[in-house]
């Protein structure tokens, strides 16, 4: 008895919590709209699931709870209630899977025209790379790497003398331009994850892997690691500022190219341009 | 097929079976420690599982203080946090669940209800039990070598788990690696055994289509097991040459630090797979036991045959099968090709049809059952209900986009802890508390049993359910402080707060446990051989505990399935299955040809 309600309270108050406690995700900031519809998709089908089963548990935990003289009713099959239920469970898992599988097509293709920029982690900091007025990143390899080159560019790539790179700080985008990211790591599995972007993937030492997006609000967004890469992994934060097109050309002026920051120059000021 | 008529078999004179064979013991040592018998064997397995699984059980308090309540307990600094998780994980998965469920229960449960004396190799079951301790006491050592313990997070992904900026980098992930290498060898002894055992040596009449659903659990998830765990074993020899050798299997050309290290060409990528291809099955390897021995007490506990014996079967190969296909699940935003999204999703969401039937035919089960709420039932119970939901939260994280926002957040924490953590564990409850009485001859207290009961179920559920909202959130797992950030809200430190009290509420009842065990087993009921009333032949044996050997002079003879409950026209609501079905002829209108 105390089960059948205790089970009753337990499926109502999951429903009850789903929707009143304040634990939800981040207001979104990209296109992954899609994401988020397929996971309400699934918390509908899922939840009238949970909700029906239990409900239906606790009716029998309460109807058919021994009593004097109950006796089990014998029957060791019913091919037609099985092959019902079978028939059922597949299309709700077909109402889940259509969709997600629909959007999983659309993340996985990037739009032609999308710029692409590049994000490099190592324990325990993140850099960005992004081309310069030529509009192609340069060649790297890993083996390039020193202080003077923290992310291995290939010095003789003329595709990447104007390349502008930004260690350890914030990473700039326009509002509203779908941009592919190219994925990188020095070390250790790192993953750049900006919870409002809902976008994520792993980047892996030894390969370059990629994921995009288009920013739809302007703000500046916290980006975590999503991979456990060592003690420092906590510590691994950096932020996304996305901006209207001419504050984000501000911002790219300002930073140096690969060119300069190699000759040890830092950020250009007013200076005449040494290169180009 | 799962009807109880038996055509020729049941004119077979039960034969003589001497069980001179096994090896019968001559001492203290021969009888309680280097003991050939698989009931014996078990014991040891479960006893050194459950210990192992209390340091687990350690480890989680300690982690959930620092999550609940950061920075206050200053001995729990990042290196220890890491340490503590990946032990707990590790722990957990392969030493508790996989060592009791496949060594414990496998051990005690396979030879008795499937009639045989003892497991078919007895000698190489002892040594698996041996070695398995050796692995356990590695694993343990870890803890005390320089450096510590790995803290590489459970699923030791490389290049960080050999990398200085991982704790335990020094000894700690070769303990870990030996440890796992040793298991494997254990594991494979027992399993080659409990293979065999069902494939050879079942009683007469036990043919495959009767065997309890407890045998089919193990025994499929066995098969799994020694297809499994090979892709661990080369992936830890693999990992344990790149870190003492300077091989480069997983390790590409890369940079620590700022310093250029030698290795070069191999690939992170690689490890991940053979570790989910272990890994993947692993989650069944500990459900389809699980799935087996549930459906066994629920049967029992419900007076009731279980509902879709054939369907239960071939959903358990179905669900054996399949699992060996949807491994990259665990990788969707691993950096794999993503295409290889396309094929797995489908197949993780395929396997969800099989598993709902499992829930469909337990709840129907109830249905029209005579349903006693004993503590064995009520953990069963409680195992659907958490079941249930770690099952439908995996159909977010199976389908690959929805895993993308959801992957490596607390919400994919709290759905493998209900779904492989919580749910099987209170299967193996509820199957001590119904065993207990055949291993002992004694009753387990059942005002304390029920106490545990709802104090484990509720807490874990309380613990778990809101945890999937953190998740939702953004709030990342395997961070040992959230600092400040957006998600970081103080609702999140209140939730976090409220799930660790309840975690060591949870956690302190297992005591009530311990004590029942060790009390009942002076002080406890006196059982007889039958106190369930259940049909399957464990029950049946001439003496409770049952002897070396089992079954005294003859082995018995089966002439039914596993599940006559409430036959119609029976005397008793339970008929045990090596009842010869001329006792009550004429009672047979009701069952299916």
């Amino acid at each position: 008895m105390a089960i059948a309600l205790i089970l009753v309270l337990i499926a109502v108050g999951s429903v009850l919590f789903h929707v009143l406690s304040p634990w939800w995700w981040t207001p979104i900031a990209s296109n992954w709209g899609y994401i988020d519809n397929t996971i309400i998709i699934t918390f509908w089908i899922t939840g009238v699931v949970f909700v029906a089963v239990v409900l239906f548990m606790a009716y029998c935990l309460f109807r058919f709870r021994h009593q004097e003289g109950r006796r089990a009713a014998y029957e060791p099959e019913n091919k037609r209630l099985e092959w019902w239920l079978t028939i059922i469970t597949g299309v709700g898992v077909a109402a889940m899977l259509a969709p997600g599988l629909f959007v999983w097509k659309q993340f996985v293709t990037v739009p032609e025209g999308a710029s692409v920029i590049e994000i490099v982690g190592q324990q325990w900091q993140w850099s960005y790379r992004l081309p310069g007025k030529d509009g192609r990143l340069g060649t790297s390899d890993i083996r390039n790497v020193s202080s003077d080159n923290p992310l291995g560019l290939n010095p003789s790539d003329p595709h990447g003398q104007d390349d502008v790179v930004v260690e350890g700080g914030e990473l700039h985008l326009p509002v509203g331009k779908p941009v592919k990211v190219l994925l990188r790591s020095l070390d250790v599995v790192h993953d750049f994850y900006v919870p409002e972007f809902r976008a994520k993937m792993d980047m892996v030492p030894g390969a370059v892997t990629y994921f995009w997006f288009t920013p739809t609000r302007t703000g500046t967004f916290e980006a975590l690691c999503a991979e456990l890469c060592g003690v420092g992994h906590p510590q691994m934060r950096g932020s996304v500022v996305v901006e209207n097109e001419s504050d984000y050309q501000a911002w790219l002026e300002q930073q140096p190219t690969f060119v300069r920051s190699s000759a040890g120059l830092g950020p250009k000021v007013e200076s005449p341009r040494l290169t180009d | 097929m799962v009807d109880g008529t038996l055509g020729a078999v049941g004119a077979v004179p039960p034969a003589e079976v001497e069980d001179m064979e096994l090896y019968h013991p001559k001492s203290w040592v021969t009888r309680y420690v280097f003991c050939q018998d698989a009931k014996v064997i078990s014991i040891q397995y479960s006893l050194t599982a459950l210990s192992i699984g209390l340091v687990a059980l350690v480890l989680s308090w300690l982690m959930r203080l620092q999550l609940g309540f950061p920075s206050v307990f200053s001995f729990i600094d990042a290196n220890a946090y890491y340490q503590f998780i990946t032990m707990h994980g590790m722990i957990m998965v392969i030493y508790l669940l996989t060592a009791i469920l496949l060594g414990g229960f496998g051990n005690y449960l396979i030879p008795l209800m499937v009639g045989a004396r003892d497991m078919v190799f007895p000698y190489v079951n002892m040594l698996s039990y041996w070695v398995y301790l050796l692995a356990v006491l590695v694993l343990v050592a870890s803890f005390f070598v320089p450096g510590g313990a790995t803290g590489a997070g459970w699923t030791l992904y490389p290049p960080q788990a050999i990398l200085s900026g991982t704790p335990g980098r020094d000894w700690g992930i070769i303990l870990m690696l030996a440890s796992l290498i040793i298991f494997i060898v254990g594991f494979t002894m027992g399993g080659l055994n409990y293979v065999v055992t069902v494939l050879q040596a079942r009683t007469r009449g036990m043919t495959l289509m009767r065997m309890p659903l407890t045998v089919w659990g193990i025994f499929t998830a066995s098969v799994m097991a020694l297809l499994a765990f090979p892709a661990l074993f080369v992936g830890a020899v693999m990992m344990l040459f790149d870190r003492v050798l300077g091989t480069s299997f997983f390790m590409p050309a890369l940079v620590e630090m700022g310093q250029q290290l030698q290795y070069g060409g191999g690939s992170p990528i690689l490890f991940q797979h053979l570790f989910w291809f272990f890994g993947h099955p692993e989650v069944y390897i500990v459900a389809l036991p699980a799935f087996g021995i549930v459906s066994d007490l629920i049967s029992t506990h419900a007076r009731r045959n279980i509902f879709g014996y054939r369907m239960m079967v071939w959903a358990i190969v179905a669900i054996g099968a399949l699992s060996f296909v949807v491994w990259a699940h665990h990788m969707y935003v691993s950096g794999m090709n993503p295409y290889f999204g396309f094929f797995f999703a489908t197949t993780t969401l395929i396997i969800a049809i099989p598993t709902a039937i499992k829930v469909y035919n337990w709840v129907l089960t109830l249905w029209l059952g005579d349903i006693h709420l004993t503590v064995p039932m009520l953990f069963a119970l409680g195992f659907i209900v958490t079941f249930i939901s770690g099952g439908l939260t995996g159909l977010f994280l199976g389908n690959a986009v929805v895993d993308v926002p959801l992957s490596d957040t607390m919400f994919v924490v709290a759905h493998f802890h209900m779904v492989m953590g919580v749910a099987p564990i209170l299967v193996i409850f509820g199957a001590i508390y119904h065993w207990y009485p055949k291993v002992t001859g004694r009753m387990l207290n059942e005002a304390l049993g029920q106490l545990h009961f709802w104090i484990t179920f509720l807490g874990a559920y309380a613990i778990f359910f809101p945890m999937h909202y953190l998740g939702l959130v953004g709030v990342p797992r395997r961070y040992h402080e959230l600092g400040e950030a957006a998600f970081n809200t103080p609702s999140v430190g209140t939730l976090n707060a409220f799930i660790t009290i309840v975690a060591l509420i949870v956690g302190a009842a297992q005591l009530v446990f311990l004590f029942n065990l060790a009390w009942s087993l002076v002080r406890g009921k006196e059982a007889g051989g039958n106190p369930w009333k259940a049909t399957t032949l464990e029950w049946q044996t001439p003496e409770t505990p049952p002897a070396h050997g089992n079954w005294g002079k003859e082995l018995p003879v089966v002439y039914r399935w596993a599940y006559d409950y409430s036959v119609p026209g029976a005397e008793e609501d339970f008929v045990p299955q090596n009842q010869p079905v001329v006792a009550r002829a004429g009672a047979r209108e009701g069952a299916p040809a």
